[in-house]
């Protein structure tokens, strides 16, 4: 479904991708493990256009992502970020409502806010919250929120950057496993991108690790602790000694 | 130092601010071009008129009432040197009317007004909602900078006619109340004194003025660095760009309107 060739992309003299390959196969979970740094997010933005690439080819159901209805091509993403990325003036309910409230898939404004009372409820949290600001709502909550947005116009492909960083473990746990749920209850196409490794086990059907801008390994998550790979093998592990230096 | 490298700094730093000003025309032509191209986004534009336009008014209205009181005895001082006291009326008109009427409102916008547009718009940069709106099929340009370029394209010229009236009004008080003015000659001699092509070059200068400030919040904005320094300094950019914007803007304008 998603087939990355060949990225290449550098910031000044610093070049974050260097030819990353990777294929996400359709209805499949993918996790993209790496260090900080690793070029882990801009491959996400990448595919997305928010960051541009310098060559290399994506390509989103044989088609290439950069050219055609830019619109039409993003509703078809949904995407949680990191810090979640909610709209600090807009109430709870709106923001995850906000792709239903504009634009090609805009619905009145009763039934989006229906639709987003329910992927509220669907995240673990209650309708009282819809009214309420993001400032109101603590980490754990605005992550869910995040991903009830994600989720609110039932995309066919979903990202997740870093979605248990900064939460507690408990917390961590919860979302990974409404990720899992999520994803395959709606069949969706997952790519996330993390280092936690609990989050790896519980959301990835495939994993690939990023170093040094190229995939050095990947495959299924079943058979990632006996992969053999040096560089999966020390992540995995968190080792300080090995082919990754420590410091960066 | 070496005069070659010298030579090569200042080549570097004239070749650094053409391309900062093409930059600068080339997110104004955006964004102004964003304004008359749908989807448009009438909530944010709402809320756009309250915070640049409704919320202004009370600090447009503090300093045009101070500067028009204040313009008042000082011509009225001034003139005591050469016995032409009895021009006030005409002078606090002209004067507020033609240049500290936009000017200051100008300022007082660039500091209110551009100042917490490229914090608001710095801040969803450094978190990510920039991005969260691109990912929601939403245009930055028109929902953050054209809502925003078109209400102060609307609301400031409408800013510096009330800021003109009170300042004139400000000047009216003093005069009357400390100078013995007799009011009905006061207001008499103001309107009659007033042109129309006053108050067109105070309008005018108002809306270029608007579209300046908001702008400038806009870009320094979406041209923000990471974190909270990255913030603090878009803020800051935003206002010198807008005030020293709106001073070299008002200087042409009045040769435009005023030159003989």
């Amino acid at each position: 479904m998603i087939r990355m060739e060949d990225l290449h992309k550098a910031f000044g003299p610093n070049r974050v991708l260097r030819g990353m390959t990777l294929h996400v196969p359709r209805g499949t979970s993918m996790v993209i493990i790496g260090g900080s740094g690793s070029g882990k997010s801009v491959a996400l933005k990448c595919i997305l256009g928010l960051i541009k690439l310098d060559s290399g080819k994506i390509l989103v159901d044989g088609k290439d992502a950069t050219k055609g209805d830019r619109d039409a091509f993003l509703a078809r993403f949904g995407m949680l970020f990191q810090g979640g990325a909610l709209f600090d003036s807009l109430p709870v309910w709106q923001n995850v409502a906000f792709r239903l409230l504009r634009g090609s898939l805009m619905r009145p404004q009763d039934e989006a806010r229906e639709i987003a009372i329910e992927k509220l409820r669907r995240v673990g949290l209650k309708p009282e919250v819809a009214d309420l600001l993001p400032a109101e709502l603590s980490g754990g909550m605005q992550k869910r929120v995040g991903l009830a947005r994600a989720i609110a116009a039932e995309p066919e492909i979903i990202f997740f950057d870093e979605p248990t960083t900064g939460l507690d473990p408990i917390m961590a746990g919860v979302i990974n496993e409404l990720i899992r749920e999520i994803v395959t209850e709606m069949g969706a196409t997952a790519m996330t991108i993390t280092h936690d490794m609990t989050s790896v086990r519980a959301i990835a059907d495939n994993v690939a690790m990023l170093h040094d801008g190229v995939i050095k390994w990947t495959g299924p998550v079943a058979k990632m602790d006996d992969s053999g790979d040096p560089y999966l093998d020390q992540f995995i592990h968190g080792r300080a000694e090995g082919p990754i230096e420590a410091v960066r | 130092m070496n005069p070659l490298s010298l030579l090569a700094q200042l080549g570097r730093t004239v070749l650094q601010t053409l391309a900062a000003i093409g930059r600068v025309a080339l997110f104004a032509f955006g964004a102004i071009s964003h304004v008359f191209r749908p989807p448009f986004y009438p909530r944010e534009f709402g809320h756009a008129l309250m915070n640049v336009g409704w919320l202004s008014l009370p600090v447009v209205g503090l300093t045009a009432v101070f500067t028009g009181g204040a313009l008042a005895l000082q011509i009225y001082a001034g003139g005591a040197r050469f016995n032409a006291e009895a021009v006030v009326p005409q002078i606090v008109a002209i004067g507020m009317v033609r240049e500290l009427g936009p000017v200051l409102v100008g300022l007082m916008i660039a500091a209110r007004v551009t100042s917490s547009i490229a914090a608001e718009i710095a801040t969803m940069k450094v978190t990510e909602q920039i991005d969260a709106l691109i990912t929601l099929s939403t245009h930055p340009m028109k929902y953050l900078v054209a809502p925003r370029v078109l209400a102060a394209l609307i609301t400031v010229p409408l800013l510096v006619g009330i800021g003109d009236i009170i300042g004139i009004a400000g000047g009216y008080v003093v005069a009357v109340q400390n100078l013995n003015f007799n009011a009905a000659t006061y207001l008499r001699n103001t309107v009659d004194f007033l042109e129309t092509k006053d108050v067109i070059s105070s309008l005018a200068k108002g809306a270029v003025f608007g579209v300046i400030s908001a702008t400038m919040g806009c870009y320094y904005g979406m041209d923000s660095g990471r974190g909270a320094q990255g913030v603090g300094r878009a803020t800051k950019s935003s206002v010198e760009a807008a005030a020293v914007l709106i001073l070299a803007a008002n200087f042409v304008l009045t040769g435009i309107f005023f030159s003989v």
